[in-house]
């Protein structure tokens, strides 16, 4: 009975979910646009959230460098350790982690902002005043994460090689000059094409979810709370899936 | 472009409710619910709570869509509007929510823009300025011009909220809860306003309550809503002197 009513529940939340994005779709990009609250939701989303993707990125790189380095000594490979360092993040762990943090991040205020104005009856007042609450709310979020998040994963993947680079340095001594040398003559553009490309499913994935989970939120203040928190859970669960699909992808593409 | 609405503003009934239903589930809150509103009066619908009451303004306003029935607004039947329609309508009809509803993340300035910007587009930073001072004014609160929603107190903020829906100057006014969770002070102060407001303006006031003292301060007519419908209309004198078990047990 209890496999059955979550089976349900899983299913009623995949078609609920699927409705609120084909609305996206045929309301948030069409005309008139929020075009003010665009940009202060790209300032919000993107720029405010510079400082912790950049030092979570840097942590990051220092600490996968320093995992790998004995491994490759064992092996003797520890001059590749900047090439290995440089495809381990642009392809795989900077676009997952710096979505992850994102996720918590901006999921969770993006829940729980629309959830309080949801049970506030700000929606509804925003709605009486000649206002289409889901182009102001929801559009202007969904498209703010979709395009900063590819900017943040650039960012964050560039800080986090530099924090490799100190990494390599703690037990050698290798110049700035050849350190990025090695890491862009192993870097090609396959590498970086799909590991871009999928940073804006995931910044989709965090925005329409965030935005789904507070726009319907309900049961006052402990419903907002609980929108916040499922918001970053099922988004976090759903970049592992996207991020699964596009190794499939990108693995039948031949990248 | 879209179509734009001959409203008819200088009819007598403003507002005409006929057999208006209403369900979630099987729980019927309204239930062929009857109503007519003319120019100027002040009618106070009253009921107890989960009664139906915030339904049935939620209707009129175009947030809930009923079952059944017809809410013709200026000669316009509100169910049958598309969105851009019902915001032509909305701009003469001001909404007084229960919760206020502020915009937390704005001043009470920009919490007052934001209806004129969407409705007045033409408008300049000028005009809108002096419309959002008069609006103050007229509730006592211009010198919270620049402070944010979670600095006033709960009756400055209802007194903030009746500025933001006065700003558009609305023919019709509907009052959701307006004394919730203030103090008897202030709630005697907020239905005072109310009540020269209606004088000012000459607005038609549809108010939503329970409080006996909204009730005889602010009603030209009270209606009973009880089991869904219109279940008994007339002064407060009138209502109060009423033989009726179900209506008496309201002011015993």
């Amino acid at each position: 009975m209890s496999i059955k009513s979550d089976l349900r529940s899983f299913l009623t939340l995949n078609g609920e979910l699927f409705r609120f994005s084909l609305r996206f779709f045929r309301h948030g990009l069409n005309p008139p646009f929020e075009f003010s609250e665009f940009l202060k939701q790209c300032y919000v989303i993107g720029y405010k959230s510079l400082p912790l993707i950049g030092l979570t990125a840097f942590i990051m790189g220092l600490v996968l460098t320093m995992q790998l380095r004995p491994s490759m000594a064992d092996y003797g490979v520890e001059a590749q350790l900047p090439a290995i360092v440089a495809i381990a993040v642009i392809r795989e762990v900077g676009p997952v982690i710096t979505a992850l943090i994102f996720a918590g991040k901006i999921g969770s205020s993006i829940g729980a902002e629309l959830g309080s104005m949801k049970v506030t009856e700000q929606i509804d007042a925003m709605e009486v005043s000649g206002t289409n609450p889901f182009k102001y709310l929801v559009a202007t979020r969904v498209l703010a994460c979709t395009l900063m998040l590819p900017v943040l994963v650039m960012l964050g993947d560039a800080v986090s090689l530099y924090g490799a680079y100190l990494g390599v340095n703690i037990h050698s001594n290798t110049s700035f000059i050849l350190y990025w040398t090695q890491v862009f003559d192993n870097l090609v553009f396959g590498d970086v094409l799909p590991a871009f490309t999928k940073s804006f499913f995931f910044g989709f994935a965090v925005g329409i979810i965030g935005c789904y989970k507070g726009y319907n939120s309900s049961k006052g203040t402990e419903g907002v709370g609980r929108s916040a928190n499922s918001a970053v859970v099922v988004s976090s669960v759903l970049i592992f899936v996207i991020d699964l699909l596009a190794v499939q992808v990108t693995d039948i593409l031949g990248y | 472009m879209h179509s734009e609405l001959k409203l008819d503003i200088k009819s007598n009934k403003v507002m005409i409710i006929k057999g208006l239903y209403k369900s979630f589930a099987d729980n019927h809150v309204l239930n062929d619910f009857n109503l007519e509103l003319v120019r100027g009066e002040s009618v106070v619908v009253l009921g107890k709570s989960g009664s139906g009451k915030s339904v049935l303004i939620k209707c009129i306003i175009g947030l809930i869509k009923p079952d059944k029935g017809s809410i013709h607004i200026f000669g316009h039947n509100i169910p049958d509007l598309d969105h851009d329609e019902l915001d032509q309508i909305r701009a003469k009809v001001g909404f007084l929510f229960q919760s206020n509803a502020l915009y937390d993340s704005m001043t009470v300035r920009e919490n007052l823009e934001f209806p004129l910007r969407r409705h007045c587009l033409e408008v300049s930073q000028k005009e809108v300025d002096k419309m959002v001072i008069s609006a103050l004014e007229d509730v006592g609160l211009a010198h919270t011009i620049d402070m944010m929603p979670v600095e006033l107190s709960g009756g400055m903020r209802k007194r903030v909220a009746l500025a933001r829906t006065l700003i558009l100057k609305p023919e019709i006014i509907l009052y959701d809860e307006p004394t919730t969770g203030l103090d008897t002070i202030t709630s005697k102060e907020i239905i005072e306003l109310m009540v020269e407001i209606q004088q000012k303006y000459k607005t038609t006031s549809l108010i939503i309550s329970h409080d006996m003292n909204c009730v005889r301060m602010a009603s030209d007519r009270v209606v009973m809503l009880i089991d869904g419908k219109c279940y008994a209309s007339g002064t407060y004198k009138e209502i109060t002197q009423s033989v009726d078990p179900k209506v008496k047990l309201f002011f015993e």
